[in-house]
């Protein structure tokens, strides 16, 4: 199954055959005090350099964020759609839970944006899958609902069951679906990983969907967090994950991520892994 | 060691048995409840919050000296209620509409706890309505809302919205935090103060009960 992604000038194919798709995650002004007041101000130099630099390290698709207390972010988020494409060729995800906001952004947007997101809720799923139809977009459904998270893989499937269903209802293909098996933090559930990954399996095996992860909180709380969050994505890619929303300015998660896409036999030759070592190797000269 | 010192060491250690039985031989051997609980398990507490401000504690390590700690006050509750001991307050706390994420949450309700807060915990994906509904029901000096995402943090000054229109909210202090808050946000919305991690949430709660 392939989730097509683009900009005005690039496509981006989400799918098990294609290389692992990076979703920056850095243009959210959470606990980033310089973007927030920069966003704050209508100044967009900081979000435009965290997307080049996003970019130069591999991230396919820009996650964008403009939820800055207390600012208007419907003009926001139709300011950095327009600001970042201007910049960089990558697709958009318009990360946002106001209507308003994702409306003004997809609007302006010229290409096929990811939605961030929807969730298995009533209220969420009639308000932003019938957006996301309208204007031909793909959406993240998050696999929780009106009765909170899940426990059980099983319980995880029947959720992402519903929201590809009513998403076929607003007319959109289970391509445009992209299913995210919710990260929990380990340190306060050093079970919560493991239910995660089963997830990924089950529903990448009923469904056959794109399966999505934020692949950053899931070692919240603990040292060392960057070999946690690359050993995750090295497990979720193995069960079938085929894009992640996390940082690949951290070498070490875009290496993981690199060497698994070898390894999982999406790197011809190996050249995409040789062109990344010579580049490394050439920035440190 | 006295056995001050020595359970103090195990709620801090996070040695829920041993935290039990020290505090039942602290109570066998007459200490008045009070003292254990100051002295005792909300000292350790202090000190846990301490080493993870420092980095030096991580988050499954203070929740297993919290549940040492609870193990503890459990045993200890009877005897506090007998001798009359009162909460220095009573916070009703909850991760607000829309966002699960609870472990922000949780750490500030063991911080508070630890600092001798009766704490009523609403879970997650707190509506604006139950907030106003637990203040009527439990009548907290204060109250506590967390968010981790921004897409969730408005939800905030809907129910600081739902607790001036309901009447409630001259009863209650109002204390918010989480990953996208600011100091600055918590003022727009009329919030009594901001908290940027557990440990201050307690410090800053202590304070607004003693009015201070």
């Amino acid at each position: 199954m392939e989730t097509h992604l683009s900009s005005k000038t690039k496509q981006i194919i989400i799918s098990p055959d294609h290389p692992f798709v990076i979703i920056g995650e850095r243009i959210n002004p959470t606990r980033r005090k310089a973007l927030m007041e920069s966003l704050a101000r209508g100044d967009f130099s900081i979000a435009l350099d965290d997307a080049r630099k996003q970019v130069a390290t591999g991230a396919h698709v820009l996650d964008v964020n403009a939820g800055v207390p207390g600012a208007d972010e419907p003009k926001l988020l139709e300011g950095l759609a327009r600001a970042l494409t201007q910049e960089v060729d990558a697709p958009l995800c318009f990360d946002s839970a106001n209507p308003a906001a994702l409306e003004a952004a997809l609007a302006a947007y010229e290409g096929k944006a990811l939605i961030n997101s929807t969730t298995g809720e009533e209220k969420m799923m009639n308000t932003v899958l019938p957006l996301t139809a309208k204007y031909h977009a793909a959406v993240i459904g998050v696999v929780t609902d009106d009765s909170g998270v899940p426990a059980t893989p099983e319980a995880r499937l029947a959720v992402a069951r519903k929201i590809v269903q009513r998403a076929a209802d607003y007319g959109m293909s289970p391509e445009d679906v992209v299913i995210d098996c919710l990260a929990l933090t380990v340190s306060a559930d050093s079970l919560a990983g493991r239910v995660t990954l089963d997830s990924l399996q089950l529903i990448r095996q009923e469904l056959g969907v794109n399966l999505s992860l934020g692949a950053s909180n899931v070692s919240f709380g603990l040292p060392d967090r960057v070999a946690i969050n690359a050993a995750y994505l090295a497990l979720g890619i193995a069960r079938g994950m085929t894009a992640a929303i996390t940082d690949p300015t951290i070498p070490e998660l875009a290496t993981t991520i690199r060497a698994c896409d070898l390894l999982m036999g999406r790197d011809e030759y190996a050249m995409r892994w040789i062109k990344a070592y010579r580049a490394a190797r050439k920035a440190k000269a | 060691m006295t056995l001050l010192d020595d359970l103090r060491q195990n709620v801090i250690d996070g040695n829920a048995p041993g935290t039990q039985s020290l505090v039942k031989q602290a109570m066998s051997e007459g200490m008045p409840p009070e003292k254990i609980l100051n002295d005792g398990l909300i000292s350790a507490m202090a000190e846990v919050g301490r080493l993870f401000e420092a980095g030096e504690y991580f988050v499954p390590e203070m929740l297993v000296s919290a549940r040492a700690m609870k193990g503890g006050l459990e045993l200890l509750r009877p005897a506090l209620a007998a001798a009359n001991v009162q909460a220095i307050g009573k916070v009703v706390i909850g991760t607000v509409q829309g966002d699960l994420h609870d472990i922000g949450k949780n750490l500030v309700a063991i911080m508070l706890e630890g600092a001798g807060f009766e704490i009523v915990d609403l879970g997650n994906d707190v509506s604006p309505q139950k907030f106003v509904d637990a203040v009527n029901a439990h009548k907290p000096h204060l109250v506590g809302m967390s968010a981790l995402l921004t897409t969730t943090m408005p939800k905030m000054k809907m129910t600081m919205e739902a607790l001036s229109a309901a009447g409630v909210r001259g009863n209650v202090k109002v204390m918010i935090g989480g990953a996208p808050v600011t100091e600055k946000y918590a003022m727009d919305i009329g919030a009594d103060f901001y908290a940027p991690d557990a440990s201050s949430a307690a410090t800053r709660a202590k304070a607004a009960v003693q009015g201070k």
